[in-house]
């Protein structure tokens, strides 16, 4: 099976030829496999943003190529729509793309789009709604009414009723409380597991790319400094630390305790992990004796 | 200690029939003090900030600035100078086209004499660590250096109060540290009190109080220590629990021995070092300083 | 895309035209365009493209910047050109004559001319706002404009106006960017199919900008009046404008220039 998306080279310089011109990407390569869930973490600058928006042809690669499906992006420059449907990109702050008189109109606009037929866009419809916890009732409401947290959770089902095979969203808990950061990120996490789909999470939150990402994608300067699993990723910490990333806390309590002198693992990076660790360590003893 | 802020049984509804954001809340802020309001979206910390410089008033009970009622329209201005505001996005709290320009907006409002302001612009600006790109025009600036600029253009001012209403919400890791580590100097080196309405609780364990809001009323109140020990009781306010008294809490429960009270990474690790081998850790004694804000 | 807009746009710099007065500058600018149509001939022109040359040298602005203010209204240009290319008779033998078309020498004479005074027009012009901040710019505007405010005009208000303007065009056309990108990924086509599709496909992008920009002037209004803001009465200024010799010294020779420009009439017959 090809992977759901394959970099290759992939170069981007925003304003080239410019004296302001910037290199964005830089001959960036990396493989997703399908079904995945891949955070990428980097700090602000390093490219993410930029490197998603090439997913479904936002962007236009300078150099390289990009395969969704093992398909060439810009074979065919003139089709790249059809990608867009294949691709559900949610930006930053998506609840300021909503537009429509009610929720179920503005969920609908992207199926609409696609072209499907009006009972096909109903079903999808109610069932993005249903996965993004969005109730019956405020279907016809409109979305102007809701909460900050409620509106994010309708952009975010405007997407998911495209039914993309592939599923990347920026910062999807951005400037919510930890409620809001939960809820969303649940869903997201549910989606996955329930179709399928690959997904492509962008935080500047350790500790969430640490609780729902199986590999992590690391980027800095515009070239992918680290790939791989989470634990793997999570065990480099001083090296993220190098790179001016953060790391979960539980991670910094246990590369305290090694500093401290104790033979202990690293690769820490969730709570429960740690508690296991901890009472591996007590029952063994060993574990827990100065080097 | 003076009085900087006290809010007097308040009441606040946005619609004359709904539930009130703020109700029937009383606090006190101390002079040079560094309160952190934290609390889940709707909980009626933003619009408790809002009392603090006569944007909103209470419906009942009184708001002083300083002993100044902020009911009283004839002291607004004292107010507005004494109690300085900083936002959530800052994009929308800039307005003028060069940074300069814009820290220079409220003296030019309050009819400041152009060489003192002068002076009181260049003050303010590297007090808030934005002197470098005083020439600049602010949407070529991170989020981060954005904010800093709306700081500036409140110190400027030289206010004794500064209120920020979620003024790290928008930004990413590293604009929010180095705003905290500005605000944090402006409170220790200028003596400027601080209330920040926020919903990290990383930021709020970096005060000397905290204030936990739910429904309009005050839910938890103490030293970060007093309140971030209270794990149960913050998750069913749908807050978060620093990642170390998690791990403290659930090894308590676990049945490990563990201190209370600990809440920090150099505390944990500390706690854990001690679990594990028997003896106090190797250097406890510079255990406390490190926490959410960094020195700079 | 959006961003490559460069209608206004200002080059910091720190030459003598920089450090102009913007009162002198602006005041310079509506006498040259207005002297501009008064020696409307090739001689007039002359002297401008020379000074202007000048100015844009003392001013360190590359002169391809010309071409680039140029270049968007180049259509208005050659329509201008074409138009008098072909609807002017002259007494003479026409040129050419090709089924109903006659050009003239005069033809000919004219197109030149007017093009040139259009390019003239704009380089002039440019030169103002690339040699002085927008909010400089305001200032001046506000200064000259002072007078009329005793007449109940809102001076001040219409110069904060357009400082805010000033200061909001490029957040908005960046959230623009943003949105379109938003809806495009929601498979909107925004840069395809008929006008009339692409006008209706407008709607997505425009309803949520407004809402954005309703909400920032909002969020901006509060943040003003906690940083005391209540209108122009008892403001001061942080940068006064202060009259320098060398800006009296530069206006004189300008009106030298301007001086030349109207003589040439004299000695050419004015077009346009």
């Amino acid at each position: 099976m090809p992977a759901a998306v394959r970099v290759e080279e992939l170069s981007y310089i925003y304003n080239q030829g410019m004296p302001d011109e910037t290199v964005a990407l830089d001959r960036v390569s990396f493989e997703i496999e399908e079904g995945a869930f891949v955070g990428v973490i980097g700090s602000t600058g390093c490219g993410k943003s930029t490197l998603i928006s090439h997913f479904n042809g936002i962007n236009r690669p300078t150099s390289g190529k990009v395969y969704i499906g093992g398909e060439d992006l810009w074979a065919d420059p003139s089709d790249i729509r059809r990608f867009r449907f294949q691709v559900g990109l949610v930006f930053q702050y998506p609840e300021y793309q909503l537009f429509e008189e009610t929720v179920y109109k503005d969920i609908a606009f992207g199926p609409g789009n696609m072209g499907l037929a009006r009972e096909e866009i109903d079903a999808r419809v109610r069932r993005a709604a249903a996965f993004c916890g969005i109730e019956e009732a405020w279907l016809a409401r409109s979305p102007f009414e809701l909460s900050g947290g409620q509106k994010r959770r309708v952009a975010i089902a405007g997407v998911l009723a495209m039914e993309p095979k592939l599923l990347v969203l920026d910062e999807p808990a951005a400037g919510l409380d930890p409620e809001g950061r939960d809820t969303i990120l649940g869903q997201i996490k549910e989606y996955h597991r329930q179709t399928g789909a690959t997904t492509v999470l962008v935080s500047h939150s350790m500790e969430d790319i640490a609780k729902y990402a199986d590999r992590v994608l690391v980027l800095s300067g515009g070239r992918v400094a680290m790939y791989d699993d989470t634990d793997k990723v999570f065990a480099r910490a001083p090296e993220l630390l190098e790179l001016g990333l953060s790391v979960p806390e539980v991670t910094k309590i246990f590369l305290r305790l090694r500093e401290m002198g104790l033979d202990i693992d690293t690769d820490v990076y969730t709570v429960k992990y740690a508690v296991k660790t901890i009472l591996a360590a007590r029952a063994g003893k060993g574990g827990g004796a100065p080097c | 200690m003076k009085e900087m802020l006290k809010a007097d049984q308040i009441t606040f509804r946005y619609a004359e029939t709904g539930r009130p954001a703020v109700d029937g809340l009383s606090l006190t802020v101390r002079r040079g003090e560094y309160v952190a309001v934290l609390g889940a979206n709707g909980c009626g910390k933003s619009t408790l900030a809002k009392h603090f410089n006569a944007i909103l008033l209470p419906e009942t009970g009184t708001v002083t600035v300083e002993g100044m009622s902020t009911a009283d329209e004839d002291r607004l201005f004292d107010i507005r100078q004494k109690v300085g505001m900083v936002f959530q996005n800052p994009d929308n709290q800039i307005v003028a086209t060069v940074v300069e320009e814009d820290v220079a907006f409220a003296l030019e409002n309050l009819g400041v004499p152009p060489d003192e302001m002068r002076r009181r612009v260049d003050e303010a600006m590297r007090m808030a660590g934005v002197y470098n790109y005083r020439e600049k025009a602010p949407h070529k600036l991170s989020g981060g250096q954005k904010q800093r600029v709306a700081i500036a253009g409140v110190v400027a001012m030289r206010p004794d109060c500064l209120v920020l209403d979620e003024a790290t919400a928008m930004l990413d890791p590293i604009g929010r540290e180095k705003v905290m580590r500005t605000v944090h100097r402006l409170n220790r080196e200028y003596g400027i009190t601080v209330v920040q309405i926020t919903h990290y609780m990383e930021e709020a364990a970096a005060a000397d109080r905290v204030v936990v809001m739910s429904e309009g009323k005050i839910a938890l109140e103490g030293t970060p220590t007093e309140v971030f020990r209270q794990v149960d009781r913050l998750r069913a306010l749908r807050l978060d629990v620093p990642q170390a008294a998690e791990l403290c809490h659930a090894l308590t429960q676990a049945g490990c021995p563990m201190p209370d009270g600990v809440i920090d990474v150099e505390g944990c690790a500390a706690a854990l070092y001690r679990l594990l081998t028997g003896r106090d850790a190797p250097d406890a004694e510079n255990a406390k300083e490190v926490a959410a804000c960094p020195q700079p | 895309m959006l961003r490559d807009i460069t209608i206004g746009q200002h080059f910091p710099g720190n030459s003598l035209l920089h450090r102009m007065d913007p009162r002198v500058k602006l005041v310079l600018t509506v006498a040259y365009i207005v002297m501009l149509f008064v020696g409307s001939n090739p001689a007039g022109l002359a002297i401008s493209i020379v000074f202007l040359t000048a100015l844009y040298l003392t001013a360190k602005i590359p002169l391809k910047m010309v071409a680039r203010s140029v270049k968007p209204i180049l259509p208005i240009i050659l329509f201008t050109a074409v138009l008098n290319l072909f609807f002017m008779t002259g007494t003479s033998e026409p040129l050419l004559a090709w089924w109903i078309f006659k050009i003239y020498r005069e033809g000919v004479y004219y197109a030149i001319v007017m093009a040139v005074r259009i390019i003239c027009l704009i380089a002039g012009t440019s030169l103002l706002t690339y040699t002085t901040s927008p909010i400089v710019l305001t200032d001046a505007i506000e200064q000259l404009l002072k007078p009329l405010a005793r007449l109940h005009l809102p001076v001040h208000e219409l110069a904060m106006m357009m400082t805010i303007a000033l200061r909001f065009i490029p957040t908005l056309i960046e959230e623009t960017d943003k949105i379109m990108n938003a809806q495009k990924a929601r498979g909107a086509q925004l840069d395809s199919g008929k006008l009339s599709q692409r006008v209706r496909a407008l709607i997505p992008v425009l309803i949520p900008l407004f809402i954005s920009a309703f909400r920032r002037a909002d969020e901006l209004a509060m943040a003003m009046e906690c940083r005391c803001y209540h209108g122009g009465e008892g403001r001061t200024r942080l940068k006064q404008l202060r009259l320098h010799a060398s800006d009296i010294v530069l206006a004189a020779a300008a009106a030298l220039v301007f001086a030349a420009i109207g003589m040439s009439n004299l000695f050419f017959e004015r077009i346009g």
